[in-house]
Protein backbone atom coordinates (compact mmCIF):
# COMPACT_ATOMS: atom_id res chain seq x y z
CA UNK A 1 0.00 0.00 0.00
CA UNK A 2 2.76 2.47 0.96
CA UNK A 3 4.66 1.49 -2.13
CA UNK A 4 1.59 2.04 -4.33
CA UNK A 5 1.13 5.51 -2.86
CA UNK A 6 4.76 6.28 -3.54
CA UNK A 7 4.41 5.31 -7.18
CA UNK A 8 1.12 7.18 -7.48
CA UNK A 9 2.64 10.35 -6.08
CA UNK A 10 5.53 10.15 -8.49
CA UNK A 11 3.10 9.71 -11.39
CA UNK A 12 0.98 12.70 -10.33
CA UNK A 13 4.06 14.89 -10.00
CA UNK A 14 5.20 13.79 -13.45
CA UNK A 15 1.83 14.61 -15.02
CA UNK A 16 1.75 18.05 -13.41
CA UNK A 17 5.23 18.77 -14.71
CA UNK A 18 4.22 17.67 -18.21
CA UNK A 19 1.15 19.92 -18.16
CA UNK A 20 3.29 22.90 -17.18
CA UNK A 21 5.92 22.20 -19.82
CA UNK A 22 3.33 21.43 -22.51
CA UNK A 23 1.46 24.70 -22.01
CA UNK A 24 4.75 26.61 -22.14
CA UNK A 25 5.75 24.77 -25.31
CA UNK A 26 2.33 25.40 -26.88
CA UNK A 27 2.65 29.10 -26.11
CA UNK A 28 6.10 29.36 -27.63
CA UNK A 29 5.03 27.30 -30.63
CA UNK A 30 2.00 29.52 -31.18
CA UNK A 31 4.06 32.70 -30.98
CA UNK A 32 6.73 31.22 -33.23
CA UNK A 33 4.20 30.18 -35.86
CA UNK A 34 2.67 33.67 -35.92
CA UNK A 35 5.85 35.66 -35.74
CA UNK A 36 8.74 33.72 -37.26
CA UNK A 37 7.84 34.89 -40.74
CA UNK A 38 8.31 38.52 -39.74
CA UNK A 39 11.74 37.99 -38.19
CA UNK A 40 13.86 39.65 -40.87
CA UNK A 41 16.83 41.91 -40.63
CA UNK A 42 14.64 44.76 -41.75
CA UNK A 43 12.23 44.07 -38.92
CA UNK A 44 15.02 44.10 -36.34
CA UNK A 45 16.56 47.31 -37.62
CA UNK A 46 13.35 49.08 -38.67
CA UNK A 47 11.27 51.76 -37.02
CA UNK A 48 7.53 51.93 -36.38
CA UNK A 49 5.28 52.49 -39.30
CA UNK A 50 1.57 52.71 -39.98
CA UNK A 51 2.07 49.88 -42.45
CA UNK A 52 2.59 46.58 -40.72
CA UNK A 53 4.97 45.09 -43.26
CA UNK A 54 7.35 48.07 -42.96
CA UNK A 55 7.25 48.38 -39.16
CA UNK A 56 10.37 47.40 -37.23
CA UNK A 57 11.49 47.04 -33.68
CA UNK A 58 14.95 48.61 -33.44
CA UNK A 59 13.76 51.54 -31.31
CA UNK A 60 12.08 49.26 -28.77
CA UNK A 61 14.92 46.78 -28.65
CA UNK A 62 17.51 49.48 -27.99
CA UNK A 63 15.07 51.13 -25.58
CA UNK A 64 14.78 47.91 -23.58
CA UNK A 65 18.55 47.43 -23.55
CA UNK A 66 19.17 51.02 -22.43
CA UNK A 67 16.55 50.83 -19.70
CA UNK A 68 17.76 47.47 -18.39
CA UNK A 69 21.36 48.72 -18.30
CA UNK A 70 20.30 51.71 -16.22
CA UNK A 71 18.30 49.36 -13.98
CA UNK A 72 21.35 47.12 -13.48
CA UNK A 73 23.62 50.09 -12.83
CA UNK A 74 21.30 51.41 -10.12
CA UNK A 75 19.72 48.30 -8.58
CA UNK A 76 22.82 46.11 -8.26
CA UNK A 77 25.13 48.39 -6.26
CA UNK A 78 22.34 49.82 -4.12
CA UNK A 79 20.64 46.47 -3.56
CA UNK A 80 23.83 44.56 -2.74
CA UNK A 81 25.08 47.33 -0.47
CA UNK A 82 21.75 47.49 1.37
CA UNK A 83 21.78 43.72 1.81
CA UNK A 84 25.35 43.79 3.12
CA UNK A 85 24.40 46.43 5.63
CA UNK A 86 21.29 44.62 6.82
CA UNK A 87 22.92 41.20 6.97
CA UNK A 88 26.44 41.96 8.17
CA UNK A 89 26.36 45.26 10.02
CA UNK A 90 22.77 45.75 11.15
CA UNK A 91 21.75 44.93 14.68
CA UNK A 92 18.53 43.14 15.38
CA UNK A 93 16.81 46.25 16.69
CA UNK A 94 13.08 46.93 16.40
CA UNK A 95 13.68 49.55 13.69
CA UNK A 96 15.63 47.12 11.57
CA UNK A 97 13.06 44.39 11.96
CA UNK A 98 10.50 46.91 10.74
CA UNK A 99 12.70 47.69 7.73
CA UNK A 100 13.05 43.98 7.00
CA UNK A 101 9.30 43.38 7.07
CA UNK A 102 8.74 46.35 4.81
CA UNK A 103 11.28 45.20 2.25
CA UNK A 104 9.55 41.83 2.11
CA UNK A 105 6.22 43.60 1.63
CA UNK A 106 7.63 45.90 -1.05
CA UNK A 107 8.56 42.88 -3.14
CA UNK A 108 4.83 42.13 -3.42
CA UNK A 109 3.60 45.66 -4.21
CA UNK A 110 1.91 45.90 -7.67
CA UNK A 111 4.25 47.38 -10.23
CA UNK A 112 1.87 50.18 -11.22
CA UNK A 113 2.44 51.69 -7.76
CA UNK A 114 6.13 51.93 -8.58
CA UNK A 115 5.11 53.63 -11.82
CA UNK A 116 3.24 56.30 -9.88
CA UNK A 117 6.20 56.71 -7.55
CA UNK A 118 8.56 57.01 -10.53
CA UNK A 119 6.29 59.58 -12.15
CA UNK A 120 6.14 61.70 -9.02
CA UNK A 121 9.76 61.28 -7.97
CA UNK A 122 11.94 60.87 -11.05
CA UNK A 123 9.90 62.46 -13.84
CA UNK A 124 8.52 65.45 -11.91
CA UNK A 125 10.36 66.11 -8.63
CA UNK A 126 13.85 65.31 -9.89
CA UNK A 127 13.05 66.66 -13.32
CA UNK A 128 14.46 63.71 -15.25
CA UNK A 129 11.56 63.90 -17.69
CA UNK A 130 10.20 60.90 -19.57
CA UNK A 131 13.70 59.62 -20.18
CA UNK A 132 15.53 56.29 -20.21
CA UNK A 133 17.04 57.38 -16.90
CA UNK A 134 13.62 57.85 -15.26
CA UNK A 135 12.45 54.50 -16.68
CA UNK A 136 15.53 52.62 -15.53
CA UNK A 137 15.37 54.22 -12.09
CA UNK A 138 11.70 53.24 -11.72
CA UNK A 139 12.43 49.64 -12.64
CA UNK A 140 15.43 49.69 -10.28
CA UNK A 141 13.08 50.63 -7.43
CA UNK A 142 10.76 47.86 -8.52
CA UNK A 143 13.39 45.11 -8.40
CA UNK A 144 15.37 46.45 -5.44
CA UNK A 145 13.43 44.43 -2.83
CA UNK A 146 14.05 41.21 -4.75
CA UNK A 147 17.76 42.01 -5.13
CA UNK A 148 18.06 42.82 -1.42
CA UNK A 149 16.21 39.71 -0.27
CA UNK A 150 18.09 37.30 -2.51
CA UNK A 151 21.46 38.88 -1.69
CA UNK A 152 20.77 38.59 2.02
CA UNK A 153 19.85 34.97 1.54
CA UNK A 154 23.12 34.35 -0.30
CA UNK A 155 25.18 36.15 2.35
CA UNK A 156 23.50 34.23 5.14
CA UNK A 157 24.44 30.95 3.47
CA UNK A 158 28.18 31.72 3.72
CA UNK A 159 29.57 29.62 6.56
CA UNK A 160 30.60 31.15 9.85
CA UNK A 161 33.85 29.21 9.78
CA UNK A 162 34.96 31.00 6.61
CA UNK A 163 34.36 34.38 8.25
CA UNK A 164 36.13 33.29 11.42
CA UNK A 165 39.11 32.07 9.40
CA UNK A 166 39.42 35.52 7.90
CA UNK A 167 38.96 37.42 11.16
CA UNK A 168 41.52 35.19 12.86
CA UNK A 169 44.17 36.40 10.41
CA UNK A 170 43.59 40.01 11.38
CA UNK A 171 41.17 40.90 8.60
CA UNK A 172 38.78 43.74 9.21
CA UNK A 173 35.08 43.20 8.78
CA UNK A 174 35.14 44.95 5.43
CA UNK A 175 38.10 42.87 4.17
CA UNK A 176 36.33 39.71 5.27
CA UNK A 177 33.15 40.65 3.42
CA UNK A 178 34.93 41.86 0.28
CA UNK A 179 37.56 39.16 -0.15
CA UNK A 180 35.88 36.10 1.35
CA UNK A 181 32.13 36.43 1.81
CA UNK A 182 31.10 38.18 -1.41
CA UNK A 183 32.94 35.85 -3.83
CA UNK A 184 31.36 32.82 -2.16
CA UNK A 185 27.92 34.47 -2.13
CA UNK A 186 28.21 35.65 -5.74
CA UNK A 187 26.47 32.67 -7.41
CA UNK A 188 23.47 33.14 -5.12
CA UNK A 189 23.45 36.90 -5.70
CA UNK A 190 23.52 36.38 -9.46
CA UNK A 191 20.64 33.92 -9.32
CA UNK A 192 18.59 36.58 -7.55
CA UNK A 193 19.64 39.13 -10.16
CA UNK A 194 18.48 36.89 -12.99
CA UNK A 195 15.03 36.68 -11.40
CA UNK A 196 14.90 40.40 -10.72
CA UNK A 197 16.02 41.50 -14.17
CA UNK A 198 13.73 38.99 -15.90
CA UNK A 199 10.90 40.69 -14.11
CA UNK A 200 12.14 44.18 -14.99
CA UNK A 201 12.56 43.51 -18.68
CA UNK A 202 8.97 42.29 -19.04
CA UNK A 203 7.37 45.22 -17.17
CA UNK A 204 4.96 47.46 -19.05
CA UNK A 205 2.65 49.15 -16.56
CA UNK A 206 5.13 51.28 -14.58
CA UNK A 207 6.82 52.49 -17.77
CA UNK A 208 3.56 53.51 -19.35
CA UNK A 209 2.70 55.31 -16.13
CA UNK A 210 5.87 57.39 -16.22
CA UNK A 211 5.16 58.15 -19.86
CA UNK A 212 7.26 55.88 -22.03
CA UNK A 213 5.99 56.76 -25.47
CA UNK A 214 4.22 54.15 -27.50
CA UNK A 215 5.15 55.59 -30.85
CA UNK A 216 8.73 56.73 -31.25
CA UNK A 217 10.52 56.88 -34.53
CA UNK A 218 14.05 56.97 -33.22
CA UNK A 219 16.35 54.85 -31.08
CA UNK A 220 17.53 56.33 -27.77
CA UNK A 221 21.02 57.78 -27.97
CA UNK A 222 21.53 58.74 -24.32
CA UNK A 223 19.95 58.19 -20.93
CA UNK A 224 18.07 61.47 -21.45
CA UNK A 225 16.22 60.27 -24.56
CA UNK A 226 12.54 59.49 -24.60
CA UNK A 227 12.09 55.78 -25.17
CA UNK A 228 9.83 52.84 -25.54
CA UNK A 229 10.49 49.21 -24.63
CA UNK A 230 9.66 45.87 -26.22
CA UNK A 231 6.64 44.94 -24.07
CA UNK A 232 5.05 48.35 -24.74
CA UNK A 233 5.63 48.01 -28.48
CA UNK A 234 4.13 44.52 -28.42
CA UNK A 235 1.15 45.79 -26.47
CA UNK A 236 0.74 48.59 -28.99
CA UNK A 237 0.73 46.18 -31.93
CA UNK A 238 -1.60 43.69 -30.27
CA UNK A 239 -4.19 46.43 -29.74
CA UNK A 240 -4.24 47.36 -33.45
CA UNK A 241 -7.29 46.13 -35.36
CA UNK A 242 -5.33 45.12 -38.50
CA UNK A 243 -4.46 41.44 -38.43
CA UNK A 244 -0.99 42.00 -39.97
CA UNK A 245 0.15 43.73 -36.79
CA UNK A 246 -0.56 40.55 -34.81
CA UNK A 247 2.34 38.93 -36.65
CA UNK A 248 4.53 41.89 -35.69
CA UNK A 249 3.48 41.46 -32.05
CA UNK A 250 4.40 37.78 -32.14
CA UNK A 251 7.77 38.59 -33.67
CA UNK A 252 8.29 41.26 -30.99
CA UNK A 253 7.65 38.66 -28.30
CA UNK A 254 10.27 36.39 -29.87
CA UNK A 255 12.78 39.26 -29.83
CA UNK A 256 11.93 39.96 -26.18
CA UNK A 257 12.39 36.28 -25.27
CA UNK A 258 15.72 36.20 -27.10
CA UNK A 259 16.90 39.31 -25.25
CA UNK A 260 15.82 37.80 -21.93
CA UNK A 261 17.63 34.56 -22.64
CA UNK A 262 20.78 36.33 -23.75
CA UNK A 263 20.80 38.35 -20.56
CA UNK A 264 20.24 35.28 -18.39
CA UNK A 265 22.87 33.33 -20.31
CA UNK A 266 25.44 36.02 -19.53
CA UNK A 267 24.49 35.91 -15.85
CA UNK A 268 24.67 32.12 -15.79
CA UNK A 269 28.10 32.06 -17.44
CA UNK A 270 29.38 34.56 -14.87
CA UNK A 271 27.80 32.53 -12.07
CA UNK A 272 29.35 29.27 -13.24
CA UNK A 273 32.70 30.96 -13.39
CA UNK A 274 32.40 31.95 -9.76
CA UNK A 275 31.17 28.52 -8.79
CA UNK A 276 34.10 26.89 -10.49
CA UNK A 277 36.46 29.27 -8.73
CA UNK A 278 34.85 28.47 -5.41
CA UNK A 279 34.67 24.70 -5.81
CA UNK A 280 37.33 23.19 -8.01
CA UNK B 1 31.91 -4.96 37.53
CA UNK B 2 30.80 -1.50 36.60
CA UNK B 3 32.18 1.63 38.15
CA UNK B 4 29.41 3.61 39.80
CA UNK B 5 29.06 7.03 38.24
CA UNK B 6 29.57 9.58 40.93
CA UNK B 7 28.35 13.09 40.55
CA UNK B 8 31.42 15.26 40.86
CA UNK B 9 31.23 18.22 43.15
CA UNK B 10 32.84 21.61 43.02
CA UNK B 11 32.97 21.83 46.80
CA UNK B 12 36.45 22.68 47.90
CA UNK B 13 37.63 24.06 44.58
CA UNK B 14 36.49 27.57 45.37
CA UNK B 15 38.40 27.20 48.62
CA UNK B 16 41.66 26.57 46.80
CA UNK B 17 43.46 29.81 46.70
CA UNK B 18 44.51 30.07 43.11
CA UNK B 19 44.27 27.07 40.81
CA UNK B 20 45.74 29.10 37.96
CA UNK B 21 49.34 29.50 39.04
CA UNK B 22 51.71 26.70 38.26
CA UNK B 23 55.27 27.04 39.53
CA UNK B 24 57.35 28.92 37.10
CA UNK B 25 59.64 31.89 37.23
CA UNK B 26 59.21 33.07 33.64
CA UNK B 27 56.89 36.05 33.18
CA UNK B 28 53.55 34.93 31.76
CA UNK B 29 52.89 35.43 28.06
CA UNK B 30 49.15 35.40 28.56
CA UNK B 31 47.46 36.07 31.84
CA UNK B 32 43.73 36.03 32.56
CA UNK B 33 42.54 37.77 35.71
CA UNK B 34 39.13 36.93 37.16
CA UNK B 35 37.64 36.54 33.72
CA UNK B 36 33.90 36.06 33.42
CA UNK B 37 32.14 35.45 30.15
CA UNK B 38 28.44 35.68 29.40
CA UNK B 39 26.33 34.52 26.47
CA UNK B 40 23.36 36.79 27.09
CA UNK B 41 22.33 35.98 30.65
CA UNK B 42 24.16 32.69 30.80
CA UNK B 43 27.53 32.79 32.51
CA UNK B 44 29.79 30.50 30.49
CA UNK B 45 33.05 31.22 32.30
CA UNK B 46 33.36 31.93 35.98
CA UNK B 47 36.24 33.77 37.48
CA UNK B 48 39.04 32.28 35.42
CA UNK B 49 42.55 33.26 36.42
CA UNK B 50 45.45 31.62 34.68
CA UNK B 51 49.01 32.35 33.60
CA UNK B 52 50.25 30.85 30.35
CA UNK B 53 53.98 30.48 29.86
CA UNK B 54 55.85 31.52 26.71
CA UNK B 55 57.27 28.93 24.30
CA UNK B 56 55.44 26.07 25.86
CA UNK B 57 52.31 24.18 24.93
CA UNK B 58 49.36 24.61 27.26
CA UNK B 59 46.43 22.24 26.85
CA UNK B 60 42.85 22.95 27.93
CA UNK B 61 40.90 19.80 28.69
CA UNK B 62 37.43 19.12 30.03
CA UNK B 63 34.08 17.68 28.99
CA UNK B 64 31.97 19.24 26.24
CA UNK B 65 30.44 22.55 27.24
CA UNK B 66 32.94 23.16 30.03
CA UNK B 67 34.05 26.49 28.59
CA UNK B 68 37.50 25.52 27.30
CA UNK B 69 36.80 26.66 23.74
CA UNK B 70 35.03 29.78 24.95
CA UNK B 71 38.02 30.66 27.07
CA UNK B 72 40.39 30.04 24.17
CA UNK B 73 38.36 32.41 22.05
CA UNK B 74 38.51 35.16 24.65
CA UNK B 75 42.29 35.22 24.13
CA UNK B 76 42.03 36.71 20.62
CA UNK B 77 38.63 38.31 21.18
CA UNK B 78 37.06 35.98 18.65
CA UNK B 79 33.93 36.00 20.81
CA UNK B 80 33.45 39.69 19.97
CA UNK B 81 31.63 38.69 16.80
CA UNK B 82 28.99 36.71 18.70
CA UNK B 83 25.93 38.89 19.35
CA UNK B 84 25.07 39.19 23.02
CA UNK B 85 28.46 37.98 24.27
CA UNK B 86 30.07 39.93 27.10
CA UNK B 87 33.34 39.71 28.98
CA UNK B 88 34.46 41.10 32.29
CA UNK B 89 37.83 40.78 33.88
CA UNK B 90 41.18 41.18 32.17
CA UNK B 91 43.34 39.26 29.73
CA UNK B 92 46.92 40.45 29.67
CA UNK B 93 49.18 39.61 26.77
CA UNK B 94 52.76 40.67 27.46
CA UNK B 95 51.32 42.63 30.37
CA UNK B 96 48.80 44.68 28.35
CA UNK B 97 45.07 44.18 28.76
CA UNK B 98 43.54 43.20 25.41
CA UNK B 99 40.08 44.28 26.55
CA UNK B 100 41.10 47.93 26.90
CA UNK B 101 38.85 50.06 24.70
CA UNK B 102 41.74 51.43 22.67
CA UNK B 103 43.06 48.01 21.67
CA UNK B 104 42.92 47.37 17.92
CA UNK B 105 41.22 43.96 17.66
CA UNK B 106 42.47 43.47 14.13
CA UNK B 107 46.06 43.99 15.27
CA UNK B 108 45.48 41.68 18.24
CA UNK B 109 44.24 38.84 16.04
CA UNK B 110 47.28 39.16 13.85
CA UNK B 111 49.48 38.62 16.93
CA UNK B 112 47.31 35.83 18.31
CA UNK B 113 46.71 33.36 15.50
CA UNK B 114 44.02 30.74 15.58
CA UNK B 115 43.38 27.32 14.06
CA UNK B 116 39.86 25.95 14.21
CA UNK B 117 38.33 22.56 14.92
CA UNK B 118 36.96 22.20 11.41
CA UNK B 119 39.63 23.08 8.89
CA UNK B 120 38.38 26.13 7.03
CA UNK B 121 40.61 26.86 4.05
CA UNK B 122 39.35 29.68 1.87
CA UNK B 123 37.88 28.49 -1.45
CA UNK B 124 40.96 29.74 -3.28
CA UNK B 125 44.30 28.31 -4.31
CA UNK B 126 46.80 26.97 -1.79
CA UNK B 127 49.04 29.95 -2.48
CA UNK B 128 46.24 32.48 -2.05
CA UNK B 129 45.20 30.91 1.25
CA UNK B 130 48.58 31.65 2.76
CA UNK B 131 49.04 34.97 0.95
CA UNK B 132 45.68 36.35 2.11
CA UNK B 133 46.81 37.27 5.63
CA UNK B 134 49.99 38.86 4.26
CA UNK B 135 48.04 40.90 1.74
CA UNK B 136 45.35 42.22 4.05
CA UNK B 137 47.92 43.15 6.66
CA UNK B 138 50.14 44.82 4.06
CA UNK B 139 53.02 42.53 5.05
CA UNK B 140 54.45 41.70 1.67
CA UNK B 141 55.66 44.49 -0.55
CA UNK B 142 56.70 42.70 -3.72
CA UNK B 143 55.65 39.51 -5.42
CA UNK B 144 58.93 37.66 -4.77
CA UNK B 145 58.73 38.68 -1.13
CA UNK B 146 55.17 37.38 -0.95
CA UNK B 147 56.16 34.10 -2.58
CA UNK B 148 59.07 33.73 -0.16
CA UNK B 149 56.84 34.27 2.85
CA UNK B 150 54.29 31.79 1.54
CA UNK B 151 57.02 29.19 1.02
CA UNK B 152 58.46 29.79 4.46
CA UNK B 153 55.06 29.41 6.11
CA UNK B 154 54.25 26.22 4.22
CA UNK B 155 57.64 24.80 5.26
CA UNK B 156 56.99 25.71 8.90
CA UNK B 157 53.71 23.82 8.69
CA UNK B 158 55.49 20.80 7.15
CA UNK B 159 53.38 21.08 4.03
CA UNK B 160 55.77 22.51 1.44
CA UNK B 161 57.05 19.25 -0.01
CA UNK B 162 53.53 17.97 -0.54
CA UNK B 163 52.16 21.06 -2.27
CA UNK B 164 55.09 22.86 -3.89
CA UNK B 165 54.10 21.60 -7.35
CA UNK B 166 50.46 22.53 -7.04
CA UNK B 167 50.43 25.85 -5.24
CA UNK B 168 47.87 27.26 -7.61
CA UNK B 169 45.39 24.44 -7.29
CA UNK B 170 42.34 24.77 -5.07
CA UNK B 171 42.92 24.24 -1.38
CA UNK B 172 39.63 22.36 -1.21
CA UNK B 173 41.14 19.51 -3.24
CA UNK B 174 43.58 18.66 -0.41
CA UNK B 175 43.05 15.95 2.19
CA UNK B 176 41.60 16.86 5.58
CA UNK B 177 44.97 16.69 7.31
CA UNK B 178 46.62 18.80 4.62
CA UNK B 179 43.84 21.35 4.86
CA UNK B 180 44.39 21.66 8.57
CA UNK B 181 48.14 22.10 8.11
CA UNK B 182 47.36 24.72 5.46
CA UNK B 183 45.27 26.55 8.05
CA UNK B 184 48.26 26.40 10.39
CA UNK B 185 50.56 27.71 7.62
CA UNK B 186 48.07 30.48 6.96
CA UNK B 187 48.05 31.45 10.63
CA UNK B 188 51.87 31.36 10.81
CA UNK B 189 52.29 33.53 7.71
CA UNK B 190 51.32 36.71 9.54
CA UNK B 191 53.95 35.94 12.22
CA UNK B 192 51.89 35.71 15.38
CA UNK B 193 53.49 35.29 18.85
CA UNK B 194 50.75 33.05 20.10
CA UNK B 195 48.92 30.25 18.34
CA UNK B 196 45.51 29.15 19.60
CA UNK B 197 44.35 25.74 18.43
CA UNK B 198 40.76 24.68 18.98
CA UNK B 199 40.70 20.86 18.76
CA UNK B 200 42.81 21.00 15.61
CA UNK B 201 42.94 17.23 15.11
CA UNK B 202 39.49 16.14 16.24
CA UNK B 203 38.28 15.53 12.68
CA UNK B 204 41.45 13.82 11.46
CA UNK B 205 42.59 10.24 11.19
CA UNK B 206 45.37 8.96 13.51
CA UNK B 207 48.19 9.53 11.01
CA UNK B 208 47.12 13.08 10.17
CA UNK B 209 46.66 13.67 13.91
CA UNK B 210 50.19 12.51 14.59
CA UNK B 211 51.56 14.94 12.01
CA UNK B 212 49.69 17.82 13.64
CA UNK B 213 51.03 16.80 17.04
CA UNK B 214 54.61 16.66 15.74
CA UNK B 215 54.07 20.05 14.24
CA UNK B 216 52.83 21.47 17.54
CA UNK B 217 55.92 20.06 19.20
CA UNK B 218 58.21 21.75 16.63
CA UNK B 219 56.38 25.04 16.66
CA UNK B 220 56.60 25.66 20.38
CA UNK B 221 60.21 26.73 20.04
CA UNK B 222 59.01 29.84 18.23
CA UNK B 223 55.45 30.26 19.47
CA UNK B 224 53.39 30.12 22.59
CA UNK B 225 50.76 27.50 21.90
CA UNK B 226 47.42 26.96 23.57
CA UNK B 227 45.55 23.87 22.43
CA UNK B 228 42.04 22.78 23.31
CA UNK B 229 41.54 19.05 23.08
CA UNK B 230 38.98 16.41 23.85
CA UNK B 231 41.60 13.79 23.66
CA UNK B 232 43.42 13.32 26.93
CA UNK B 233 46.20 11.23 25.43
CA UNK B 234 46.83 14.09 23.05
CA UNK B 235 47.02 16.58 25.90
CA UNK B 236 49.43 14.29 27.71
CA UNK B 237 51.58 13.86 24.59
CA UNK B 238 51.89 17.43 23.35
CA UNK B 239 51.50 19.77 26.28
CA UNK B 240 53.78 21.06 29.02
CA UNK B 241 50.96 22.49 31.12
CA UNK B 242 47.36 21.37 31.33
CA UNK B 243 44.31 23.21 32.56
CA UNK B 244 41.21 21.26 33.44
CA UNK B 245 37.89 23.07 33.01
CA UNK B 246 34.56 21.98 34.39
CA UNK B 247 31.22 23.79 34.20
CA UNK B 248 32.82 27.07 33.22
CA UNK B 249 35.42 27.00 35.97
CA UNK B 250 39.10 26.31 35.97
CA UNK B 251 39.42 23.37 38.32
CA UNK B 252 43.12 22.70 38.17
CA UNK B 253 46.10 23.99 36.28
CA UNK B 254 49.52 22.46 36.61
CA UNK B 255 52.36 20.70 34.84
CA UNK B 256 50.92 18.12 32.49
CA UNK B 257 52.71 15.19 34.14
CA UNK B 258 51.32 16.23 37.49
CA UNK B 259 47.75 16.62 36.18
CA UNK B 260 47.85 13.16 34.69
CA UNK B 261 49.71 11.29 37.41
CA UNK B 262 49.07 13.11 40.64
CA UNK B 263 46.35 15.75 40.39
CA UNK B 264 45.50 17.76 43.47
CA UNK B 265 41.76 17.73 42.85
CA UNK B 266 39.59 14.66 43.07
CA UNK B 267 37.53 16.01 40.17
CA UNK B 268 40.58 16.20 37.92
CA UNK B 269 41.59 12.70 38.81
CA UNK B 270 38.10 11.41 38.05
CA UNK B 271 38.15 13.12 34.68
CA UNK B 272 41.63 12.11 33.54
CA UNK B 273 41.04 8.54 34.58
CA UNK B 274 37.84 8.51 32.55
CA UNK B 275 35.29 8.20 35.34
CA UNK B 276 33.13 10.93 33.86
CA UNK B 277 33.09 13.34 30.95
Amino acid sequence: MRRALDVAFQAVAMVVLCVALASLAALIWDVWRDGAGRLTWDFLTGFPSRRADQAGIWHALTGSIFVILVTIALAVPVGVAAAIYLEEYGSRSAVERLIEINITNLAAVPSIIYGLLGLGLFVRALGLGRSVLAGGATLALLVLPVVILSTREALRAVSKSLREGSYALGATKWQTIWYQVLPVAMPGILTGLILALSRAIGETAPLITIGAVTFVTFAPDSVWSPFTVLPIQVFNWVSRPQVEFQANAAAGIIVLLALLMTMNAVAIVVRDRYQKKVRS
Amino acid sequence: MSTPVRVPSLAGIAARKNPGTPRSDAPAKVEAESLNFYYGDKRALQDISVKIQPNLVTAFIGPSGCGKSTFLRTLNRMNDIIPGARVDGRVLIDGANIYEPRVDVVQLRRRVGMVFQKSNPFPKSIFENVAYGLRINGMAGSRPELAARVEESLKQAALWDEVKDRLHESALAMSGGQQQRLCIARALAVRPDILLMDEPASALDPIATQRIEELVYDLKRAYTIVIVTHNMQQAARVSDYTAFFWLGRLVEYDRTDKIFTNPSEKLTEDYVTGRFG
